[in-house]
């Protein structure tokens, strides 16, 4: 242990300075800026509670659309992504090296191009006329008579935008877990073995899940982040903010709405706290879960 | 070794109770891989076969020709193509490096040092993992502007560079590292500067390796600070570049924004198969308590 009294403090300067800056400072700001009514031009003007009175009972869009798809779309990308990915790499865990890391780099993949790849792609396979791939595959199949426009289609958007978040959600929590499973004493499993685990899935919940908490909630943590940070996905693929009928308008979609197109700085701000709220929330049920400190 | 219906984790041979996996995996992965390998046959194909009826996956006649309208356009524009990729690489390479320098330093102090606010700032920076930048755009830009570094390359860099994460999986590396070779090195006579370069740094390279990935991807795709904190087209990115071709939707747009997407994407995939066994190196320390 180094004991000097400056020095850490020294080390710690230039990232503390960014972070402070970029990161602390806008959160704090956000928070007083949800309090005023701001435009971009005039000084903030304090309104006390209203911005949050106004989005709980006035903002019908908010009400109607935008607060369920989001707890919709972070349910499923969230939980179910979770688990989809603890799945994935347990399975991974059971196989030979090359073939594991082969399709380990396969899974995460799409992690890595989510944004870039994703438009060009996706807004391909769901062109709304017959040379869309699905389109195309439905219509071979008998599925279909007519092509169906997917992204003009409120039924079709949701869906698709959450197929599309899962598709990518293989990520640095993914890879976290996988590691973790292959850090598990596989002695742990040999005494298991003695002591009367009999299949798999006692295995995994008797021996492997508590051996590695710490990963399961870093990847917890990772999967909730990604999920309310995906927002982008239903803008992109319709090419539209707001998306058609806010059928896939989903909370960061409606910060930018209303800070970006509108100017409701004050607004969008109370919206941006209350999305930090909610990862807080979501996040803290993963950690009571996963915790070690009992 | 004991083994549950004959397979065990981290196996170090086939055996036949492995290949129940397999029968999902490969499916999965497939279904995962596609999109990638549709965009690299989509990017070499010509013109009749973007638009052909019925849809074809994979290219028949590949050529170049995407990738020469793809200079080309940019070129008649008043911002050549090579631009949006200088600017792409200056700001990444300037973030990655940036980010290790001022991660691994605070990683160091935070693990092997002792001082009064210690545990609160890695639990800050524990909970800014559960940060969303989007969430906070709006005071991010207004900081941004006070600052007055709008519309430069600092907009993209320097909010990138402190990024919870790299830190967070940095410092648990560092964790890692014994301190009887930190001690051993004090005895000598070595201060901290010395021990940060000449034992911490080498020691932990796959954690090094690890961050830069992360925020390599990080950097290299945002689209968000082109969007925002600049507005003119000399300082945006490539990735803001190709957004817009592939949003354009003009006829050639999108055998162009497929060409586009896979010059972004294949350095992600290079690093990455590079340094995989490294990422995993580090992942196995990444537990969050």
């Amino acid at each position: 242990m180094i004991t000097k009294k400056k020095t850490p403090y020294l080390f710690l300067l230039p990232y503390l300075i960014l972070f402070t800056v970029f990161i602390i400072i806008p959160t704090v700001m956000a928070v007083g800026l949800s309090f005023t009514n701001y435009n971009a031009v005039q000084t903030p003007a304090f309104v006390g509670l209203t911005n949050y009175i106004n989005l709980l009972t006035q903002d019908t869009i908010f009400l109607q659309y935008v607060l369920p798809n989001t707890i919709l779309f972070s349910l499923v990308v969230g939980p179910v992504g979770y688990m989809l990915a603890f799945f994935l790499a347990w399975s991974l865990s059971q196989l030979t090296k090359l073939p594991r890391t082969i399709l380990a780099l396969i899974l995460y993949s799409p992690s890595m191009t989510m944004g870039v790849a994703m438009t060009v792609m996706w807004r391909v396979v769901f062109l709304g006329n017959q040379s869309g791939i699905a389109n195309y595959v439905l219509t071979q199949l008998g599925v279909i008579t007519e092509p169906i426009v997917w992204m003009l289609n409120t039924d079709y958007i949701m869906p698709i935008v959450i197929i599309v978040a899962l598709w990518g959600s293989m990520g640095v929590g993914f890879l976290a877990m996988l590691a973790g499973l292959l850090d598990v004493n596989p002695e742990l499993y040999e005494a298991a073995a003695i002591d009367g685990v009999k299949n798999r899935f006692q295995e995994v919940f008797y021996i492997t899940i508590p051996s590695m908490k710490p990963q399961m909630l870093f990847g917890a943590v990772m999967s909730i982040v990604n999920a309310f940070q995906a927002g982008n996905i239903g803008v992109m693929l319709t090419g539209s903010n707001p998306t058609p009928q806010y059928a896939a308008q989903l909370m960061t979609n409606h910060i930018e709405d209303y800070g970006f197109t509108r100017y409701e700085m004050g607004y969008a701000a109370a919206v941006s706290v209350g999305l930090l709220g909610l990862i807080y929330a979501f996040s803290y049920v993963a950690r009571k879960l996963f915790s070690e400190k009992e | 070794m004991a083994a549950i219906g004959g397979t065990r984790v981290n196996p170090k041979k086939f055996h036949k109770n492995q290949i129940p996996f397999y029968l999902y995996l490969v499916p999965i992965a497939i279904f995962m891989g596609m999109p990638i390998v549709y965009i690299i046959n989509h990017a070499f194909k010509p013109m009749d076969e973007l638009f052909a009826f019925p849809p074809r996956f994979f290219v028949q006649h590949p050529s170049l020709i995407n990738f020469q309208n793809l200079f080309q356009a940019a070129g008649s524009s008043s911002i050549p193509f090579s631009r949006y990729v200088f600017n792409s690489l200056v700001v990444t390479v300037a973030v990655v490096v940036l980010s290790v320098l001022i991660s691994t330093m605070a990683a160091f102090a935070l693990s092997k040092m002792k001082f009064r606010f210690k545990n609160p700032i890695f639990e800050i920076n524990n909970l800014a993992l559960m940060f969303v930048a989007t969430a906070v755009t709006i005071p991010r830009y207004l900081t941004i502007s006070q600052i007055g570094i709008l519309d430069t390359y600092w907009a993209h860099i320097l909010p990138q560079v402190a990024m919870p994460v790299c830190l967070f999986l940095i410092k648990q590396f560092v964790d890692g590292v014994p301190n009887s070779l930190i001690e051993a090195a004090q005895l000598e006579g070595a201060g901290s500067w010395k021990i940060y370069y000449k034992i911490i740094l080498p020691l932990i390279k796959p954690a090094i390796a690890t961050g830069a990935i992360l925020v390599f991807q990080n950097v290299w795709n945002n689209i968000e600070t082109s969007n925002l904190f600049t507005t003119s087209e000399g300082v945006k990115t490539l990735a803001f570049y190709m957004n817009t071709l592939s949003t354009a939707g003009s006829v050639q747009g999108q055998g162009m924004a497929a060409a586009a997407s896979l010059i972004m994407f294949i350095p992600n995939l290079l690093l990455f198969v590079v340094m995989q066994s490294s990422v995993m190196n580090t992942m196995a320390h990444s537990g969050l308590k």
